[in-house]
C-alpha cells in the first residue's frame, strides 16, 4: 500500500461509504467527539502534549475523512512520515488499538449502522503498518 | 472567464479549476497539503471578490466574515484577488492622541488613524517603532463608540517597543500601523449563547473590546469575564467593569488574584482556574481566551474537554517572547 496511493484504493473499493455516512457534515460531527475521546484517554494523550489544538483537530478531520473513504490525497508514505516521530516515542499496536476503539465508539454515538462502522474500521485498520512504520 | 489576481500576476482560471491548482500550475509559491479542503494549510484571503461559500466550509465564522477561504476547494464564479493571510495589509500612519497609565505596568494608548481603519474589537494591529521593529497589540476600542483606537500596552522587561511606548512616545507623534489581523472577536448571531471571557494582564484589552461590542450589539445571554493578575495592583479598569456589570444584568465581572490573599470583591486563584471552578460545563458556550500563551493553550484544551465546540473557542495568545 505504500507504493500505490491509498487514495486510489479507497476510491475504488469504498466509493460510497463517505456519502453513506453523510459526507462532510458527518465528519464535522464526528471530529469533536472523536478528538475529545482521544485527548481524554490517558493511554494515548501524551502523544498530543504540546500540540496546537486547531492543527491537530484538522488532522483528526483528515483521518476521519480517510476512514470514511472520503476525498483526500494522503499516501502510505505520508502516514509513515507523519508518525515517524511518534514511533520513536514508543507508538505501538496498543496505541493504534486505542484510537480504533475511539473511532468505533464515536460512530456508535452518532448512530452510524454497524456495517458502515465495520467498513470505516477496515479502512482505518489498513493504515496500521504505515502508521507504525513497519 | 474568471480571473485570479495573486501578487503582481493575473491568471485565467480554467473551467472548474481551483484557485490552488491554478496557482500551483503557474509556479506561484503557496502552501498546501491535503488538497481536499480539510487541513486548512492553503488558507487564503480574498481582498477583492467573494469566495464561494463552499470554499469556506469548516472555517470559523470570524474568518468567513473576513473573506478567508480554502484555495484547494475554491472555484470562484467571479474575479477574485487572493493574498496569503499575512500579506493582506500595507501600513498606515496614525497620530498618538493620548497616553495614560492604567496601572503600574500597563499604558493606555489612543491612536488616530490617518485613514479609516475597519476593524473588529479584539483584533490586533502591529505598531512599528521603526520599519523593522513592530509588535502586535490588541484593540480594546469599539469603532461605533470610541473615536480612536485604544491599546493596552504592558511594559515588558527590555521591551524594545513597549519600553519605547512607555518612556519615549508622546501625544502628537506619528507611528506606523499595520492591520488589523486576528479572528478573536465577537460575531453577531446566537444572542442567547453564554459567553465566557478569560484573560490575564493586558489580555484584558481585546476582552474589553469584545465585551462592549457584544453588549452594544444586543447580546442577551450571560457574559462572564474572569480577569486575573498576580496582585490587586496588576488589575485595571475595575471601576469601568463594575459599572458595566451594574448597568447590564447579563454581565458579570470576576477579578482574580493568584499571588496574594484576595481582598473583598476579588476571587483567589488564576483567572482560568477560577473560571473552570465556576463554569464546569462549557457545552454550547462561546469562549474567548487572551493573555499568556501557556494559560491560553491549557484553557483551550480544558474547555474543549469540558464540552466546548472548537468553533466556539476564540483565542489570542500574547507572544511575549517575540523575536527582537
Amino acid at each position: 500500500m505504500t507504493e500505490k496511493k491509498l487514495a486510489d484504493w479507497w476510491t475504488e473499493s469504498h466509493a460510497s461509504l463517505y456519502a453513506q455516512i453523510g459526507g462532510e457534515a458527518a465528519v464535522d460531527a464526528a471530529v469533536e467527539i472523536f478528538y475529545r475521546k482521544v485527548l481524554a484517554d490517558p493511554r494515548i494523550n501524551r502523544f498530543f502534549e504540546g500540540v496546537d489544538m486547531e492543527k491537530q483537530a484538522a488532522k483528526q478531520k483528515a483521518f476521519l475523512t480517510m476512514a470514511f473513504g472520503g476525498p483526500h490525497n494522503y499516501t502510505g508514505m505520508d502516514m509513515r512520515r507523519g508518525h515517524a516521530h511518534l514511533v520513536q516515542q514508543g507508538l505501538n499496536d496498543s496505541h493504534f488499538d486505542a484510537v480504533m476503539e475511539h473511532l468505533g465508539a464515536t460512530l456508535k454515538e452518532l448512530n452510524v449502522p454497524e456495517e458502515l462502522i465495520a467498513q470505516a474500521a477496515a479502512i482505518a485498520e489498513s493504515t496500521r503498518n504505515d502508521v507504525l512504520g513497519r | 472567464m474568471t480571473n485570479l489576481k495573486y501578487g503582481k500576476d493575473t491568471y485565467l482560471l480554467g473551467k472548474d479549476q481551483s484557485v490552488l491548482d491554478c496557482l500551483v500550475e503557474h509556479g506561484a509559491p503557496v502552501p498546501f497539503s491535503c488538497r481536499s479542503g480539510v487541513c486548512q494549510t492553503c488558507l487564503m484571503r480574498a481582498v477583492r471578490g467573494t469566495p464561494p461559500a463552499s470554499s469556506q466550509q469548516g472555517l470559523k465564522d470570524s474568518l468567513k466574515l473576513q473573506n478567508y477561504f480554502l484555495a484547494c476547494v475554491c472555484r470562484p464564479t467571479e474575479d477574485i484577488e487572493a493574498v496569503l493571510p499575512h500579506d493582506a495589509q500595507n501600513s498606515v500612519p496614525a497620530t498618538v492622541k493620548a497616553l495614560k497609565p492604567l496601572n503600574g505596568e500597563i499604558m493606555h494608548v489612543a491612536l488616530e488613524c490617518h485613514e479609516p481603519l475597519e476593524y473588529r474589537p479584539g483584533q490586533f494591529i502591529n505598531l512599528f517603532r521603526d520599519p523593522t521593529l513592530g509588535r502586535s497589540y490588541s484593540l480594546a476600542s469599539v469603532p461605533q463608540h470610541d473615536e480612536h483606537l485604544h491599546l493596552h500596552v504592558r511594559r515588558l522587561p527590555d521591551g524594545k517597543v513597549s519600553g519605547w511606548i512607555h518612556e519615549e512616545l508622546r501625544p502628537g507623534q506619528t507611528v506606523d500601523l499595520r492591520g488589523p489581523s486576528g479572528d478573536c472577536f465577537y460575531v453577531p448571531g446566537r444572542p442567547e449563547q453564554e459567553i465566557v471571557l478569560i484573560g490575564t494582564g493586558s489580555g484584558l484589552a481585546p476582552l474589553y473590546g469584545i465585551l462592549r461590542d457584544a453588549l452594544n450589539r444586543g447580546h442577551r445571554g450571560p457574559i462572564r469575564l474572569f480577569h486575573g493578575s498576580r496582585s490587586r495592583a496588576g488589575l485595571y479598569l475595575i471601576d469601568e467593569l463594575r459599572t458595566l456589570a451594574r448597568d447590564h444584568t447579563n454581565f458579570d465581572y470576576v477579578p482574580c488574584v493568584s499571588g496574594e490573599e484576595p481582598s473583598t470583591g476579588l476571587a483567589g486563584g488564576r483567572a482560568h482556574e477560577v473560571a473552570f471552578r465556576e463554569v464546569p460545563d462549557f457545552k454550547d458556550k462561546r469562549l474567548f481566551l487572551c493573555g499568556h500563551p501557556a494559560m491560553v493553550s491549557a484553557a483551550k484544551k480544558r474547555a474543549f474537554l469540558a464540552g466546548a465546540s472548537m468553533k466556539d473557542i476564540y483565542a489570542d495568545p500574547f507572544n511575549v517572547n517575540a523575536a527582537p
